[in-house]
């Protein structure tokens, strides 16, 4: 369980997050949406610790995130920030083990190279584990970059829009892999989703931004509504359902 | 143990390291005073006496100068996430020339350790004016970056010549200007042994600043102290820098070209190619200085004019490389 209260950060004038207050249920995959500069990204980053909030509190369960020790909060959240293209000759085993850090400090045991070998086998990625990661296509570096999350084996997973630059099949596959994470793993994630769509099909949960205020939240069904999309977004949405699941359309 | 560790090519790195015995042994008996390997065992005082104060020592600062530059310019590439920064690209150098300047102005009679100390605290101040400066420059191309600190570098060199013009000082300082092992003898190049336990440090931190390259929001995610571990990088590499600058002068180039060619072949693992580079800096440096003591012998280039040219042919290589990535 995460729970933030009275959450503020400002950049000079502009408040980026305001007054955000919310909880965020443990074992579950939380998508958090909005417009752009909604203070979705900010949010993220002040939960995991990248930059520091103005006023406000969150707790991890239970405790403050600030009274963590670094390398022990490494150990309990793990954070992935969108990343478009590497420029660095790493190989994608090596990037992967980066994740065991917290754990031993770079210097890899035994136990260490068998969750490498793990996370690399849960995303598919052992046949590509001695590639350059600058060759690797979009979809196949960010699938290495979560197996490096995966290898840092947090309870918590923050991701930064994940399907960003991936097309219709990859987006489809990251938001399979997530939800592999929440069922099969019990893993609590929490991502930022551009796409309604995906968070309609994937999420329990969902968290709008609007303004850098919490505009709403509530679980997946209570969420894909005309009457709050419409409003969030400032648009027209129309919703039809389809085999059970809610879906979206706003394109005229 | 992994699946994917290879075996060491023992084969491949016994083999380079007698080429690095090799060309010291090359580099030991090379130069005016004509000493032959033959004479080993037999020689003359005369002989003895320019083995131990000038040619030992000579040799020794090649391999530690070498080494220390080349590994300095990783760190700093690694640090700041850009292949083209080192310390002739960051003003590190240029501020440490400077530090040496008024230090001379400063105290009337100059000791080492005074230069040595207000070289290491300009070269710091100026090392981190810099990296203040990328931090808030919008453009981060590749290529960008290392002009600007060129630039930057160049205005803080021609205050060091105004200075030094002001207070008569320019034949004393410009032999920081240029390169220079020719000077080197028993009791003039202790001071390099100070990037002995600089590289342990940078050994013993090798897995952070690995995990650093990846910039600074992966490194805290991991849980990296990054500013301390920032601090401690540039406070390692402005006193090589100082140290290498007071002994033998500014060499340009070896910071970036030999940390490039190495990630070339080897990839960017900072811990797995910090020996390699070492390894080739210092390799450069004794290859480099053979060819100053022979081209025109009896008489000697400034090894960095040698470097000059073999050097910014392999910059610009790597230069358009980069850009058309």
């Amino acid at each position: 369980m995460m729970e933030v209260e009275n959450l503020t950060k400002s950049y000079g004038e502009t408040i980026v997050v305001d007054n955000v207050s919310l909880s965020i249920e443990k074992g579950k995959l939380t998508a958090c949406i909005g417009p752009n500069g909604a203070g979705k990204s900010t949010l993220l980053e002040m939960i995991s610790r990248l930059i520091s909030q103005d006023t406000g509190q969150i707790y991890i369960d239970g405790n403050e995130v600030k009274t963590w020790k670094r390398g022990e909060f490494a150990k309990r959240l793990s954070v992935l920030k969108q990343t478009n293209q590497m420029n660095v000759r790493l190989t994608v085993r090596e990037l992967v083990s980066f994740g065991r850090f917290p754990y031993t400090k770079g210097r890899l045991n035994a136990h260490c190279h068998e969750v490498i070998d793990n996370s690399l086998n849960y995303l598919g990625l052992i046949d590509l584990q001695k590639r350059y990661i600058d060759t690797l296509s979009g979809g196949q570096l960010q699938r290495a970059l979560i197996a490096m999350v995966l290898c840092q084996d947090t309870d918590y997973i923050l991701l930064d829009e994940p399907l960003n630059n991936l097309d219709m099949s990859f987006g489809v596959q990251m938001m399979s892999t997530l939800r592999r994470l929440v069922d099969e793993l019990g893993k609590t994630v929490i991502t930022v989703v551009h796409d309604i769509n995906f968070a309609a099909s994937y999420a329990d949960n969902i968290i709008a931004m609007k303004d850098g205020k919490l505009f709403a939240s509530g679980s997946t069904d209570d969420m894909i509504t005309k009457s709050v999309l419409d409003d969030l977004y400032g648009m027209d949405v129309e919703i039809i359902e389809s085999k059970g699941t809610k879906y979206c359309l706003y394109y005229t | 143990m992994s699946s994917t560790k290879r075996k060491t090519p023992v084969v491949i790195y016994s083999s380079l390291m007698l080429l690095l015995i090799g060309i010291s042994v090359v580099s030991l008996f090379t130069g005016v005073q004509d000493i032959s390997i033959r004479d080993i065992f037999q020689l003359t005082e005369v002989q003895k006496l320019v083995l131990v104060t000038t040619r030992i020592p000579r040799t020794i600062s090649l391999i530690l100068a070498g080494s220390t530059l080349a590994v300095s310019g990783l760190l700093m590439q690694q640090l700041t996430q850009n292949k083209f920064v080192s310390p002739t690209t960051a003003g590190t150098m240029a501020s440490a020339r400077l530090g040496i300047v008024v230090a001379m102005i400063y105290f009337s009679h100059t000791t080492l350790s005074q230069k040595t100390g207000v070289a290491f605290l300009f070269s710091l101040l100026g090392t981190f004016v810099f990296t203040l400066f990328i931090r808030t420059v919008k453009n981060k191309k590749a290529v960008m970056i290392p002009l600007v600190g060129l630039m930057f570098g160049n205005i803080v060199n021609s205050l060091s010549t105004y200075l030094a013009v002001q207070y008569e000082i320019v034949q004393n300082a410009s032999s920081w200007m240029q390169g220079n092992f020719a000077l080197i003898s028993s009791n003039n190049y202790q001071l390099l042994f100070l990037s002995v336990p600089l590289f342990l440090i940078i050994y013993l931190l090798a897995h952070y600043f690995t995990i650093m390259g990846l910039g600074k929001d992966v490194s805290t995610e991991l849980g990296i102290p990054y500013a301390l571990l920032e601090l401690i990088g540039i406070t390692v590499v402005s006193l090589a820098t100082s140290a290498i600058i007071l002994t033998v002068g500014s060499i340009p180039f070896v910071g970036i070209v030999i940390p490039n060619l190495v990630s070339l072949s080897k990839g960017d693992h900072f811990g797995k190619i910090l020996f390699p580079t070492a390894f080739f800096g210092a390799l450069f440096l004794l290859f480099s200085d053979i060819l100053s003591r022979t081209l025109i012998f009896p008489y000697e280039i400034p090894i960095s004019l040698i470097i000059g040219v073999v050097g910014s042919v392999l910059f610009l290589f790597l230069l358009l490389r980069g850009e058309s990535q």
